[in-house]
């Protein structure tokens, strides 16, 4: 549900309604189905968007894994807003909504049974509202992603790819909570290449960074909005980061599935 | 973060830079030996502190990059066994074989499974008595103890379904092979503080003076490598050749005295080939006699598995240091990170790889 609100309103939508597609084993207990429609329901109010239509097929015993669901979503573009991956200019902020790798962690300490001294929450939620604040404020933002499978780095490499233009981070900048800190380097992980939910990245003309920025951190889904760096004109489609000791670093786009590293 | 910022400072960083710069009169070349050394060394940007003098030359110590294809050949075949569920650290899974990798068996249904500890495997074993469960042990001197451990826990619990198949490698004897290939380059090693960790210091005074080269145990975090080299050029600088401890707050003289018992119970020293290199006199272990049963070589009989490297690829020469990565006619051609011929394509630390990304900046020849 999350997801499709949220793609929604990474092109600038307002999401309006959703379609919800089944797919249920056969032998499939009611009662899981009737739970799975309630946190629909649930999320759906959240979010503040309506389950419009939706259709289910039954597939024999055996060959479904329990039920899938697939969502589709409907949504309004305001006028004058235009947002998209090909419009980051040199100049820009790049802003990311919140602490970076929360979600991704917190799979990963539950799938692997790895205990951290402190809990890693997961972090999905309805972006919507806070896209909402961020237009109020600037409608001309730029791009809007939200940095799922591949972590920040694969959306922030996909902008300098769309746009033609370099990215420079600065890592000093960039939020990650302690504990994630710590547990990608237990495993060899970079937060930046780590999946997350409920999280943001902006790209803004420079000078509405501020107001942008002070709009995010008064929305209970930006609080922790931190400016993590600037669109460039020197090299082109590559993304690069000033290292804390004053040094620099390319960030690739992630292959496939990160793995944790031997040594 | 409790003892990651304080060996990330930014300013001890430029001072030690700068006090390097200080002291260099002269072009060095220095081998870091550890693959997570040259991790750290790309990924915190740390050679771009240096003076241009500095150059250095990333070794052979990232275990992925010289387990011989050959084993993962092995390992693909036990994979696709039925039965069989196989477990890895997670970096070998997308190391290319001949034909394919483990990722890729793992498609087409083989059972294949990251885990970050022998013991977990061993942990599966007692879980799953009705399968074979196989253990893919690579890696230098640093992950020896938890696999010996991993073999001791499998015979004391008498799990005739665990077996390992083992591609260990030594520091001492590459270092050692590198110094006397033709063509060297390196004038000085950092040595790798993990391994040292494990083995203590004390294998490398001989060495040093043998071979009139200097070694500096040297740690992961950027200061730890910036106050190695440090040393080194003070060493080279002087013409000394001593073993220097720049990692004491982890390494001793003696090292870890219990794990290196361990390891001389369950392993033995064997030739070991090395990947891109060829074959190294006693540079890697494999079970000792009493714990041979576990050799998974031997239990799924592919010990007749060969295996010839692409005629392209030249990455002995770049783990030798004699040849840069993007001075390959492979590099960017052929052989990406998407479809890597050699194993520094594939691995997080190998050369080729962290080339790759960032010889955008510089193409071949600069």
């Amino acid at each position: 549900m999350n997801g499709t609100v949220n793609d929604l309103a990474m092109s600038g939508a307002r999401p309006l309604c959703l379609t919800a597609g089944f797919i249920i084993e056969e032998g499939l207990p009611m009662g899981d189905l009737v739970e799975v429609a309630r946190r629909m329901g649930l999320a759906a109010g959240r979010a503040g968007v309506r389950v419009v239509t939706g259709d289910t097929k039954v597939v024999e015993r055996g060959r479904g894994d329990g039920v899938y669901v697939n969502t589709t979503g409907v949504g309004l573009v305001p006028a004058g807003i235009d947002v998209g991956g090909g419009r980051a200019q040199p100049g820009d902020v790049v802003i990311a909504s919140g602490t970076l790798g929360d979600h991704g962690m917190a799979i990963m300490s539950v799938r692997e049974g790895l205990e951290f001294e402190a809990e890693i929450a997961s972090d999905t939620a309805p972006l919507h509202g806070l896209v909402a604040a961020m237009l109020a404020v600037c409608p001309t933002v730029r791009v809007l992603r939200d940095p799922t499978r591949g972590g920040a780095a694969t959306s922030l490499n996909e902008i300098a790819a769309a746009a033609g233009v370099g990215i420079a981070l600065d890592e000093a900048t960039i939020p990650v909570r302690p504990v994630v800190a710590a547990a990608c380097e237990i495993l060899g992980l970079d937060p930046l290449q780590v999946a997350n939910e409920g999280k943001l990245l902006a790209v803004v003309p420079a000078d509405a960074a501020d107001r942008v920025l002070g709009a995010m951190r008064s929305h209970e889904h930006g609080r922790d909005a931190a400016a993590i760096g600037r669109v460039v004109d020197r090299h082109p489609r590559i993304v690069v980061m000033g290292t804390g000791i004053g040094g620099t670093r390319i960030i690739p786009m992630p292959l496939g599935e990160q793995l944790p590293r031997i040594c | 973060m409790k003892h990651l910022a304080e060996y990330r400072d930014a300013d001890t960083a430029q001072r030690l830079a700068a006090e390097i710069r200080r002291i260099v009169t002269r072009p060095w070349a220095i081998m870091e030996v550890c693959g997570g050394q040259t991790h750290s060394i790309i990924r915190n940007g740390v050679d771009q502190l240096l003076p241009p003098e500095v150059e250095l030359i990333h070794g052979p110590g990232c275990p992925v990059c010289v387990t011989p294809l050959e084993t993962i050949d092995k390992a693909l075949a036990i994979a696709v066994q039925p039965g069989v569920i196989f477990c890895s650290f997670g970096d070998m899974l997308r190391v290319p074989g001949s034909r394919e990798n483990l990722v890729s068996a793992k498609g087409r249904g083989a059972d294949v499974r990251v885990v970050y500890s022998p013991l977990d495997a061993v942990k599966l074993a007692r879980e799953h008595p009705d399968r074979q469960v196989v253990f893919l042990a690579i890696g230098f001197e640093t992950t020896a103890p938890a696999n010996a451990m991993a073999v001791k826990l499998a015979a004391r619990q008498g799990l005739g379904n665990f077996s390992m198949l083992v591609s260990h490698v030594l520091v001492p004897p590459a270092i050692e092979a590198i110094m006397r290939s033709p063509g060297n380059r390196v004038q000085a090693f950092l040595a790798a503080g993990h391994v040292c960790s494990v083995m203590g210091t004390w294998q490398y005074p001989p060495l040093a003076g043998r071979l009139r080269v200097p070694i500096v145990v040297t740690g992961f975090e950027p200061l730890d490598l910036l106050e190695g080299i440090r040393l080194t050029v003070l060493q080279l600088e002087a013409g000394r050749h001593e073993v220097e401890n720049a990692y004491a707050r982890v390494v001793s003289e003696r090292g870890n005295e219990p794990a290196q018992e361990v390891i001389a119970e369950v392993f033995e020293a064997v030739d070991r080939a090395w990947r891109g290199i060829g074959v190294i006199p006693a540079s890697g272990w494999r079970l000792a006699k009493g714990y041979r049963e576990f050799d998974a070589e031997r239990r799924f009989a592919v010990g007749h598995v060969t295996a010839a490297e692409s005629p392209l690829c030249r990455s002995g020469e770049v783990l030798r240091g004699t040849l840069k990565p993007n001075q390959c006619p492979a590099f960017g051609q052929e052989c990406t990170p998407r479809t890597p011929l050699g194993a520094t394509m594939v691995s997080s630390e190998g050369a080729c790889a962290a080339y790759f990304h960032s010889g955008r900046f510089a193409p071949a020849g600069s």
